[in-house]
């Protein structure tokens, strides 16, 4: 019915009523009259199919623009397919100026998306009270890049009784290749423990559901020794600007390393949480408990040389970034 | 200088006063900006409206001024020395000439290089003001001249589109008489330019928003909201809705990336302190020429105790409709008429989508009045129909984090594309298939066109939708659409990657339009985010549901979880911008170019 109405509609507009004037009409309406409350029927003479159709569009020309009704639902129809394919308002040719003017500048335009950022955060920066003595703590990571690519950098390291046990840092060329996670490929180097070593290092990290900040890298040293690495973090929000974060870590190791204390298999697994208060985003100093625990031959490597097997310690530190 | 800036004899000033008039404001801006000055001087002079050029020769000069909205100085990005730049009056039918010059000083933090953008104007291609697609940008030292035929009338506004300049201050009302008279009438003529002020380095918070896009966001739900939801609504329900968010790793409570805590919200360059005020006598009507100039901030307003007749919208009149409140996406404008009465004055009130500020200024019988100011509305959150995951019914549920009907039964494959009912699944280009910068997908989107979207549902008040805008004309143009072209509006939420088609601006090809064509283009909103999508050069008639001609607009507001069509009239040759209007998205890659040629595509 509205189709049949619509198709009279637009014939009649073409023979009667040429679409310029129509326009002209418009603009020439004093549409400050328009009545919101004005019944809708009166801007839907063209529903009535059974009208002639040159009437309907007489009709529609002359009849009271300034009474229409605000609901315009019964005009959807004009809006339809012009049986000559022709624009109401026609589309002026082009001229030589308009070509001229539309030849774009040599230069091209400034590339949006395709900025280089950077990112380092100190995630741990803690002191701690070890047995006998105090000792410092680091892991920080940070990267520079795009989107997709990134030059990552990642370092932990520990001292205690005022000399390094424990440094590493690794420079990796990160890609990402799903939404929520990138892989990571390229060496890491381990100052302490032992005298330094190096290792091509191969891993993916990302965001796993629930907002679980996941890293997990396998690592394949010159000399045949292997060893992976695996941590979780989460963000537990008291607060806005109390945050509570729960971090998982698991060491494996290959073969045995006597001189630095490592047995094959699960080496060490390491829980901790730290509580932060979020002076900004960027700086939080926090307090939080961490309990380290040896497992298999390295339980037994520590036990022999007269060290705890299980660690608890208390740490005190900073988190910010850049 | 009249008191009514804006009135009937607009020609009549000559130029050489009015070029001393707003160097005089180039101190007052600054001033005036400190927030802290109970009343601008310069406000005395011409209420409201202080800073006119009208006709038809324009000078203006952009440099830097040092400005102070937060009680610490910066230098903003001005045009002869304002903030926001003068409000240009054209008339429709003349041709105007424009010297841009740029005075930015070597070594400016803003950059070397600057344009100004003509927002919704038609125009030849290489006036659009969009350095390297339209000209080579204006470069320290360099006049651009700027000289076209005016060929609309009504509210519009222009902006730098040079790197961030626009979040700097760049940005100007633009007005039009038209060649006809007005359909409705009115005593007084005010802008409400609203904008959105940072102390920092907008290009340190860009980097900001790639570093921690949350940064803004303070309402990251705690346990302390678990708990209190899963009292009210029971654990069961509570877990479930944790565990809709956790897997998708977003937050109901992401509505907007940059908010006021970062931003300071400006009312025609004033602050909330600064009060800005529009006179008015009892029994007058008021034009309000509401203009969001912001680099990322949709407002929505709302006069308490005053009806808001909306009679254009982007410039172009619509029939007019009253409502209590609208939300303005940026680069949107709206014109509407109020009668203020019964009250000495009345508070314009624009808050942030995301709740977290506003901007207030005043309509009063004299300078110096204020009417309360209204808190701001309670935070609210997205639910997964609002995300695009429900159907309609779950959308009409409002606000409720309710279950996401993912296997939606009876679904229709077939629906016919660009109708916009979201019967069925939505499909998705294959671009955004194992893209890293696609977070999301919408499963199910609808138009939304009668939703006046979120936190304006059922709050007692009257809101501004889409659907209730109908252009006071036919569809100029009349053709079906030839073709259709359906684009997603696609992002990261933790990469702050932006894109359409899950391709950035950088790795896409321009999309290529035949001179003289009317084509369809259908947007899906597969991100979180509300994206206002601007099309340079050319109109973008909105649809309604129905696919019939609703209303004429130049820049398309997309809320997540929509999709929503418009008919494009390709009549300017050339290579235009279209881009998201959020201006750190178009700078993260949400951007294309559309090329106009004479048979390319």
């Amino acid at each position: 019915m509205k189709t049949l109405a619509t198709g009279l509609f637009g014939l009649a507009l073409l023979s009667a009523t040429p679409a310029f004037a129509q326009q002209a009409d418009h603009s020439k309406m004093d549409h400050s009259k328009m009545d919101r409350a004005a019944p809708a029927a009166k801007a839907e003479p063209a529903r009535d199919a059974r009208a002639p159709a040159a009437q309907t569009a007489i009709e529609h020309a002359q009849m009271d623009h300034s009474s229409m009704g605000h609901d315009m639902s019964g005009m959807q129809g004009m809006a339809m397919p012009r049986a000559d394919g022709r624009p109401a308002t026609p589309v002026p040719p082009p001229t030589d100026a308009d070509r001229a003017a539309a030849v774009p500048p040599a230069g091209g335009h400034a590339m949006h998306g395709t900025t280089r950022q950077y990112y380092v955060l100190f995630n741990r920066l803690e002191g701690f009270d070890a047995g006998p003595g105090s000792g410092q703590a680091w892991e920080a990571h940070g990267w520079v890049g795009g989107d997709r690519s990134k030059l990552w950098l990642r370092s932990e390291g520990e001292r205690s009784g005022g000399h390094a046990e424990s440094a590493d840092l690794e420079v990796l060329y990160g890609r990402a290749f799903a939404r929520w996670w990138e892989v990571v490929a390229g060496v890491r180097h381990d100052f302490k423990p032992g005298a330094a070593q190096d290792f091509v290092a191969v891993g993916v990290q990302g965001l796993a559901p629930y907002k679980f900040e996941v890293a997990a890298t396998a690592y394949l040293g010159r000399s045949g020794q292997a060893g992976a690495r695996l941590e979780v973090e989460y963000e537990t929000r008291l607060s806005d600007r109390w945050i509570l974060q729960p971090l998982f870590e698991l060491e494996f190791h290959g073969k045995d390393d006597a001189r630095r204390g490592i047995g094959s298999g699960l080496g060490t697994a390491e829980a901790g949480a730290r509580l932060r208060y979020e002076v900004t985003r960027q700086f939080a100093p926090y307090i939080g408990i961490v309990h380290e625990r040896a497992f298999g031959r390295t339980s037994g490597m520590r036990r022999a040389a007269g060290e705890e097997v299980r660690d608890t310690r208390l740490v005190a530190g900073l988190r910010f970034w850049f | 200088m009249s008191s009514d800036p804006f009135g009937r004899d607009a020609d009549g000033l000559s130029k050489p006063s009015r070029r001393r008039f707003v160097q005089g404001l180039a101190a007052g801006g600054a001033i005036a900006g400190l927030g802290l000055w109970p009343k601008p001087a310069w406000a005395l002079k011409g209420p409201g409206n202080a800073n006119v050029l009208s006709g038809t020769e324009f000078d203006l000069t952009i440099g830097e001024t040092p400005m102070a909205f937060t009680g610490r100085v910066r230098s903003a990005v001005t045009v002869n020395g304002s903030l926001p730049a003068p409000v240009l009056r054209w008339r429709e039918g003349s041709t105007v000439n424009l010297r841009v010059s740029n005075a930015l000083p070597a070594g400016s933090v803003h950059g070397q290089q600057t344009s100004i953008h003509w927002h919704g104007i038609l125009l030849p291609a290489n006036m659009d003001g969009v350095p390297g697609l339209s000209f080579d940008g204006i470069h320290r030292g360099q006049t651009y001249r700027y000289r076209f035929d005016v060929r609309q009338g009504g509210t519009y506004w222009y902006h730098s589109h040079s790197g961030f300049q626009e979040q700097a201050g760049l940005y100007g009302a633009l007005i039009i008489d038209p060649v006809e008279p007005e359909p409705f009438a009115y005593d007084r003529d005010y802008v409400v330019l609203l904008s959105d002020w940072t102390d920092l380095d907008p290009r340190r918070l860009f980097s900001r928003l790639k570093k921690m896009p949350m940064y803004d966001n303070h309402a990251l739900r705690t346990v302390g909201d678990f708990m209190r939801d899963a009292g009210r609504d029971g654990l069961a329900a509570t877990l479930a809705d944790r565990r809709q968010w956790g897997r998708m790793r977003m937050s109901p409570t992401d509505l907007s990336d940059v908010n006021a805590n970062t931003y300071t919200y400006l009312l025609n360059g004033s602050t909330s302190l600064g009060n800005w005020t529009g006179l008015f006598r009892g029994g007058e009507k008021l034009r309000l020429r509401f203009i969001n100039g912001s680099a990322m901030t949709h407002f929505d307003v709302r006069i308490p105790g005053l009806k808001m007749t909306v009679v254009a919208a982007d410039g172009q009149y619509v029939h007019p409709v009253t409502v209590d409140e609208f939300r303005i996406a940026t680069a949107e404008t709206y014109d509407v008429i109020v009668e203020p009465s019964g009250q000495d004055a009345f508070t314009i009130f624009a808050q942030d989508m995301g709740r977290t500020g506003y901007v207030a200024g005043t309509l009063a019988v004299r300078e110096g009045l204020r009417a309360p100011v209204p808190p701001v509305d309670p935070r609210p959150l997205l639910s997964m129909a609002d995300m695009g995951h429900g159907g309609m019914a779950a959308a009409k549920a409002g606000e409720m984090a309710c279950g996401a009907n993912m296997g939606m039964p009876g679904m229709d494959h077939g629906a016919k594309p660009g109708m916009g009912h979201g019967a069925g699944m939505q499909s998705h280009p294959a671009s955004e298939t194992g893209n890293p910068l696609v977070d999301m997908q919408a499963m199910s989107p609808v138009a939304k066109l009668d939703d006046p979207g979120i936190g304006l549902r059922d709050n007692g008040r009257k809101a501004l939708s889409y659907s209730m805008l109908k252009s006071a004309f036919d569809d100029p143009d009349g053709r079906e659409p030839g073709r259709e072209i359906e684009l997603h509006l696609t992002g990261h939420m933790e990469r702050f990657a932006w894109s359409f088609d899950g391709r950035k601006f950088a790795d896409a090809e321009p999309l290529r339009l035949n001179y003289g064509e009317r084509l369809r283009i259908v947007l899906v909103n597969d991100t979180m985010m509300t994206h206002p999508i601007h099309l340079h050069g050319m109109w973008s008639d909105l649809e309604d549901a129905q696919g019939g001609f609703l209303v004429r607009k130049h820049t398309i507001d997309m809320p997540p979880g929509s999709r929503r069509s418009y008919r494009v009239r390709a009549d300017a040759l050339g290579d235009w911008a279209y881009h998201c209007h959020l201006l750190y998205h178009m700078e993260a890659g949400m951007m294309r170019t559309v090329r106009v040629g004479e048979g390319i595509a």
